[in-house]
């Protein structure tokens, strides 16, 4: 079997296949803590990325029927984006560990040839100390990249830069 | 519970650089600092099921309301596995493209070509068990862009795939035999290995060739495999 197929930039026009609901994960009748989170996309000249998607994937609550645990949207003209989802609980990591309340998330843009990862915490949980991502980030202003602040009740926010200072933290999975 | 299989690392000039400066807008989009490796974990080993209840297939491009879009119509089918030779079976498939012009039914798309009212170009399908699916289209125009001096794409189709696991996002395209603008495409030469680049390659075949009505184009997928090491089994 040959290796794994190549990827392309997902390009400017990914727009033909958007569809704005996505960006709402409880729009299917979810039940439980509501939660937006959102955020700013800029480049390596701190400008606005305004041709991006933006995936979340969350492990809990566990997808159902009335639940995707997936979302999709766009970055508008000033590289904002938003969406509506279940806050998480902590998910299992490997062997005995736990890993932190967190949403697993990914950039697709042009001028970025394959997906780019990452992860959303959420500043102030005491679990964040004992997760196993976080912890392996010995520098703690990179880790700060991660940890999305809570700007308004229920509301959560945090920029994703893409290079520069304050790069965020991206993952190889 | 035991712990996930790992993915597999990509194979060494398997998938494209993010630091690719033949390709302008990478320059001040690409990460500088290293990647941080993270352990296969549930997050990364699960991944959404889409339902068709939910999210309905677009298998047929090539109509819309009834009207025959303009260009030549064509079928796309192919069998995505991953890189055990599983088939990925009930997976998403998620195209878009140009209309037969090399134009964009998108308001950022201002090529002077013209839009085809009875193409929008968005394509969602399934696949069955053995993991095969089946697009009819029309076959995309190329299309100027500013990269360089006379830059154009080569024709393309651009395609979204999810697998059963988040760390298997694959986001792709696929291109057309004997396209000269392929070895002038910075998008394309932008995987090192060769061979790996050629898998972007559709194959002609008559055997998915519909008399009397639609060239036929093969493009297999390969998702990301789990590492060579057996499940256990529970």
């Amino acid at each position: 079997m040959p290796a794994a197929t190549a990827n392309q930039t997902i390009g400017p026009y990914w727009h033909l296949i958007e569809h704005a609901e996505w960006a709402d994960l409880t729009r299917f009748g979810a039940q439980g803590e509501v939660i937006t989170v959102g955020g700013q996309v800029l480049d390596g000249d701190a400008a606005p990325v305004a041709d991006a998607a933006i995936e979340i994937w969350q492990a809990d609550p566990p997808a159902d029927a009335t639940f995707p645990g997936f979302g999709r949207t766009r970055c508008d003209a000033e590289g904002r984006f938003r969406f509506r989802t279940l806050k998480p609980g902590p998910v299992a990591g490997r062997g005995n560990a736990w890993q932190a309340p967190h949403l697993a998330l990914v950039l697709h843009a042009r001028g970025v040839l394959k997906p780019l990862f990452s992860r959303l915490y959420f500043a102030g949980d005491r679990r964040n100390e004992s997760d196993p991502l976080l912890s392996a980030i010995t520098d703690p202003a990179r880790r700060e990249t991660l940890l999305a602040r809570e700007t308004a009740p229920a509301h959560w926010h945090l920029d994703i830069r893409l290079q520069g200072e304050d790069e965020t933290v991206f993952l190889a999975l | 519970m035991s712990d996930p299989a790992p993915f597999r690392p990509p194979m060494p000039g398997g998938q494209p650089d993010y630091d690719t400066p033949s390709y302008g807008s990478t320059a001040k989009r690409h990460p500088k600092a290293a990647l941080i490796a993270v352990p296969t974990t549930l997050t990364e080993a699960s991944g959404p099921r889409f339902s068709p209840l939910h999210f309905p297939a677009l298998a047929d491009l090539s109509v819309t309301s009834g009207k025959p879009a303009l260009g030549e119509r064509i079928i796309v089918a192919g069998r995505v596995a991953d890189e055990d030779g599983r088939p990925v079976a009930n997976t998403m498939v998620e195209i878009w493209q140009a209309n037969a012009a090399g134009r964009y039914d998108h308001p950022g798309d201002q090529h002077d070509a013209p839009l085809d009212p009875n193409f929008h170009g968005e394509g969602r399908v399934f696949t069955d068990s053995e993991g095969r699916y089946r697009f009819v289209t029309i076959k995309p125009g190329s299309y100027p862009w500013r990269n360089h001096p006379n830059a154009w794409r080569p024709n393309h189709i651009h395609f979204s795939l999810f697998g059963s696991g988040f760390a298997q996002r694959l986001i792709t395209q696929m291109y057309f035999p004997g396209d000269p603008l392929l070895d002038l495409d910075p998008i394309y030469l932008s995987i090192a290995d060769r061979a790996a680049r050629a898998r972007l390659i559709a194959r002609f075949e008559i055997a998915l060739t519909q008399p009397e009505w639609a060239l036929g184009y093969r493009f297999d997928i390969v998702l990301r495999g789990r590492g060579a090491t057996p499940m256990e089994n529970a």
